[in-house]
């Protein structure tokens, strides 16, 4: 009776382990999009921001990667035996993403040596200390 | 030559960026800008022209029919759009060469217009584009050019400015790369009209509500509607002032025409409005936007702060309008949409002049502006009363609308409160014209009256867009009959 039970308890705790099993990719795009945007928000430092705001654009890549991956399917190569095919398409849609992360990071880094060279410094607190500074001192 | 027209709207700004590089004298480079930006001006008129006429067109990019190749597709909607992005950023352009002298050194004014032309591109492109991919990708020419024409602003802080908005930016358009994504991942396709018909199939799915509330924050972010509008107002009071007028009257319009295009036509209104709590959620943050952001404004030092921050009540006067999910309603966001352009292009470039003749920013620097640049603070005055919403303005014809919408509804107590909202913007309105026109000048200036009007290349730009604040406010079929048209369409009403 009791050895029922507990088969029953794995059974469940197997298919759950599978479902999440399989799900794999999903939950690496989850915490890698949560870890980016946790970056974002609670570092000071601007190029820590950069980095989170990185891994948060990356894990948007292996989304649509996941996505089109097709059961059984091969890389979209013809060939007269392959039968199936993974869909091409995110995969050309996201190097345009990653071409635009790529711009969008090496501005920011840009932006945050000529931050460097303006302010002399890099960390947000500091930045803010001397733009409210500067606010106040030529308001009046 | 005339079918290619849809296309040929982003195609001449952008193939005029890479030549304006190749050129770098600025004085030619600026009248190559002018040059592509009046012919988008033209196309965009010929555009509205056949969609008015002739009912939506559409453009299969490189011949590729339309749900796997990209198509372009111009309604009344994407057409009005148009119109006012071409003609604000021509007119804007004609007052840029003067106005980008002192602010601006001449070995990076090439720059600036490139960067000026591919944000023309992206936002032209987004409103022409009928691909949810191709939209984002434009978002993001147009997002990636802003954030370095913000960083062009003499101000330290403008570094700082472009950089915030850059993070909140690039949050907002990957929001929306993976909304669309997910939208992709139901339907396998990315064509909006393709969208739209098989989205319906699978509208119950958790993955389309995720979509739909991803793209929703991340097109609110682009708008910066409260309260994620932080971005918006150091980016516009620290980026060079002939980019706060351009942005201001362009920027985020075109978020609020992304808003309007995924809720009405891609998700569907019934989808739209019944997934989330739409209309409860956009009328609460549209009004606290009015109320905040006006009292905000009236606390600012920086004109141009004072400004942005109404900036960001404006929007919330647009998206109460779309709130109220009526005809009347969304006919009243359109007309704001156009006539807001329309007073803040005017505000932002009056304020340019006088920045290019005295260097004023602060408001304690306004006083007694009158007697030195009367024409400048009349225009500024002018625009002032089209912002606040008096007779015979453009600011009148939209909020007269909105009210009849709310009242149409039966939303009395909303109206109320828009008047009252009103009201602050009579505050911070009228502590600009105080103290340029009721104070003494500052003593430590030079009294020299004869040249401290701004020049006429700056003074005749401020004065068109003032005119056609009063024209507009006067002769409304032109923004009325195509924005009734244009919400006509998106709600099914007309095809």
């Amino acid at each position: 009776m009791v050895v029922n039970k507990l088969g029953v308890a794995m059974d469940i705790l197997m298919s759950a382990g599978l479902r999440i099993a399989g799900f794999y990719n999903y939950w690496v795009v989850i915490s890698l999009m949560m870890t980016g945007f946790y970056i974002v928000i609670s570092h000071g430092n601007l190029i820590k921001k950069i980095i989170g705001l990185s891994i948060f654009q990356t894990s948007v890549f292996i989304f649509y990667i996941s996505m089109a991956n097709v059961e059984g399917g091969s890389a979209p190569i013809l060939n007269s035996e392959i039968v199936q095919y993974s869909n091409p398409l995110p995969h050309v849609l996201i190097l345009t993403a990653i071409v635009v992360a790529i711009a969008t990071t090496a501005l920011a880094l840009a932006l945050v040596v000529r931050i460097k060279e303006a302010f002399g410094s890099v960390e947000e607190e500091e930045i803010q200390a001397l733009v409210e500074k500067n606010k106040d001192a030529k308001a009046c | 030559m005339l079918s290619h027209l849809p296309v040929l709207q982003v195609i001449v700004p952008l193939m005029a960026a890479p030549l304006c590089l190749l050129i770098a004298k600025p004085k030619w480079v600026w009248l190559l800008a002018i040059t592509a930006s009046g012919l988008t001006f033209v196309l965009s008129c010929l555009l509205l022209q056949q969609v008015v006429a002739a009912g939506p067109l559409t453009y299969e990019l490189g011949g590729w029919e339309a749900p796997w190749g990209i198509e372009y597709r111009i309604d009344y909607l994407n057409a009005f759009l148009l119109l006012i992005i071409s003609a604000i950023s021509t007119v804007v352009l004609f007052a840029a060469h003067t106005a980008i002298e002192k602010e601006i050194p001449s070995k990076r004014q090439t720059f600036f217009y490139v960067l000026y032309l591919l944000s023309l591109v992206g936002m032209l492109g987004i409103v022409s584009t009928g691909d949810a991919f191709n939209l984002f990708v434009f978002l993001e020419i147009s997002s990636l050019s802003s954030y370095g024409l913000i960083a062009l602003g003499k101000d330290r802080r403008a570094l700082w400015a472009a950089y915030q908005y850059l993070i909140m930016g690039t949050i907002g358009a990957t929001f929306i790369l993976i909304g669309i994504g997910l939208m992709y991942q139901m339907t396998g396709t990315l064509n909006m009209e393709d969208l739209s018909m098989r989205l319906p199939e699978v509208a119950q799915t958790r993955s389309v509500f995720t979509a739909f509330a991803f793209i929703i924050v991340g097109v609110c972010l682009k708008l910066a509607l409260f309260p994620l509008h932080l971005w918006l107002p150091n980016a516009y009071a620290y980026a060079p002032s002939i980019v706060t007028a351009y942005f201001s009257a362009t920027a985020t319009k075109v978020a609020i025409y992304v808003l309007i295009r995924f809720t009405f036509s891609v998700f569907g209104l019934s989808f739209s409005f019944t997934a989330l709590p739409l209309q409860m959620i956009f009328l609460v943050l549209g009004l606290s936007g009015i109320f905040m952001a006006s009292i905000a404004a009236i606390y600012q030092q920086n004109v141009k702060h004072i400004f942005a921050y109404s900036s960001i009540a404006h929007i919330g006067y647009m998206i109460i309008g779309y709130s109220i999910s009526t005809v009347a309603g969304l006919t009243a966001t359109l007309l704001h949409v156009f006539n807001h352009a329309l007073m803040k292009s005017a505000l932002f470039l009056a304020l340019a002049a006088v920045i290019y003749r005295t260097g004023a920013v602060y408001l304690y620097q306004f006083q007694g502006l009158s007697q030195k640049m009367p024409l400048t603070m009349a225009a500024i005055v002018l625009a002032g009363l089209s912002l606040i919403g008096a007779p015979l303005t453009v600011g009148f014809v939209s909020k007269w609308y909105l009210l009849i919408a709310l009242i149409e509804r039966g939303w009395w107590p909303v109206a109320v409160l828009i008047l009252l909202g009103n009201l602050l913007t009579v505050v911070y309105v009228w502590r600009v014209i105080e103290m340029a026109y009721f104070r003494p000048p500052l003593r430590q200036q030079p009294v020299d009256h004869s040249k401290q009007e701004a020049p006429y290349s700056l003074l005749l730009p401020v004065w068109i867009l003032v005119a056609a604040n009063i024209y507009f406010g006067i002769d409304t079929r032109l923004s009325i009959q195509v924005a009734e048209l244009a919400a006509q369409s998106l709600f099914g009403v007309r095809q």
